[in-house]
């Protein structure tokens, strides 16, 4: 895999080391995800009335509309990159761009989702929540804790991917030089991972 | 170029694949809506987390590209998903027991 030497005057870079260094800064993702997720199984677990309870208040339609925006912003991303590289650069900025939308009307909603929950007095520390089963406050706790996280890194990805568009733009993304949007496909995905589990463990208690 | 065709004769998917995928991950998030309201007692939280196995398995493999990454992409994603869960079944065996006395 000696790149130099077969074109000197190219800058040396190597596409597969930086998606696997993209993979390694995943990983350290899932072990973030992954101890909450111990955490909420153990509560769970030890609390499983109040969780049914409590799952109870959440929005399954607002969820599963979210579910539905989540996965199509991971099509529009994958076929951003599947664009650039047939050399369609403006196709591959509308689906970008598309996806940057679709990430948008997830916060939106998930504006509207956490605004009702304050409306009715659910939130972290409130007197409402405080006067519920102790398994029902660790449960909204996880609720906001966890969404909340998910949402960071929601809006992390919308600057990552505005990024990406802007570079697209001015050709620093080309039709074979498009690593840094495979990077941010990957972290993309990865968000969209982590939600298809949320979704049935705290909208979908039966 | 030889650099440029190294660096890129993988991961090359067609539109299609890409849209099936996301029916099919559309359609399996409908079912585990509809199934979420059928009590199957102690099954349903594995139903619904197979589920969404599957619809990860299907972003790993399709979106992520992970299928036509070479194979040290793949046993590296198999075993940090083998830690992640040795460690839920490690905590789990410690807690149930912790639990029960």
């Amino acid at each position: 895999m000696s790149i130099q030497h077969t074109a000197a005057a190219h800058i040396h870079r190597d596409d597969v080391a930086s998606r696997m260094g993209m993979w390694l800064f995943l990983f350290t993702e899932l072990l973030l995800f992954g101890g909450m997720f111990i955490l909420y199984s153990v509560y769970r677990f030890t609390h499983p009335q109040d969780f049914h309870l409590a799952a109870k208040e959440l929005n399954t339609v607002i969820g599963t509309f979210n579910t539905a925006i989540l996965l199509t912003s991971s099509l529009t991303m994958a076929l951003s990159i599947a664009a650039i590289q047939r050399r369609q650069k403006t196709l591959s900025i509308i689906f970008q761009l598309i996806t940057i939308l679709l990430a948008f009307g997830f916060m939106v909603n998930k504006y509207f989702e956490w605004g009702a929950k304050f409306h009715h007095g659910i939130y972290p520390g409130s007197d409402t929540l405080l006067s519920k089963p102790s398994g029902e406050i660790l449960f909204f706790g996880l609720y906001y804790v966890m969404t909340g996280l998910h949402g960071l890194h929601v809006i992390i990805g919308v600057v990552i991917i505005a990024f990406m568009t802007v570079f697209t733009l001015r050709d620093v993304i080309t039709h074979d030089n498009y690593v840094k949007l495979e990077a941010a496909g990957l972290y993309w995905h990865l968000v969209d991972i982590i939600w298809i589990f949320l979704f049935p463990l705290f909208y979908l208690i039966t | 170029m030889e650099n440029h065709s190294k660096n890129h004769s993988h991961n090359q998917h067609g539109y299609g694949v890409y849209f099936l995928v996301w029916l099919a991950l559309m359609a399996l998030t409908g079912i585990t809506v509809a199934v979420a309201g059928i009590n199957f007692g102690r099954i349903t939280v594995a139903t619904a987390l197979t589920i969404a196995s599957i619809k990860t398995y299907l972003v790993l493999t399709i979106f992520m590209h992970l299928r036509s990454e070479s194979k040290t992409f793949r046993v590296f994603v198999g075993v940090a998903l083998l830690f992640l869960i040795i460690s839920f079944v490690l905590l789990f065996t410690d807690y149930s027991f912790i639990v029960r006395n």
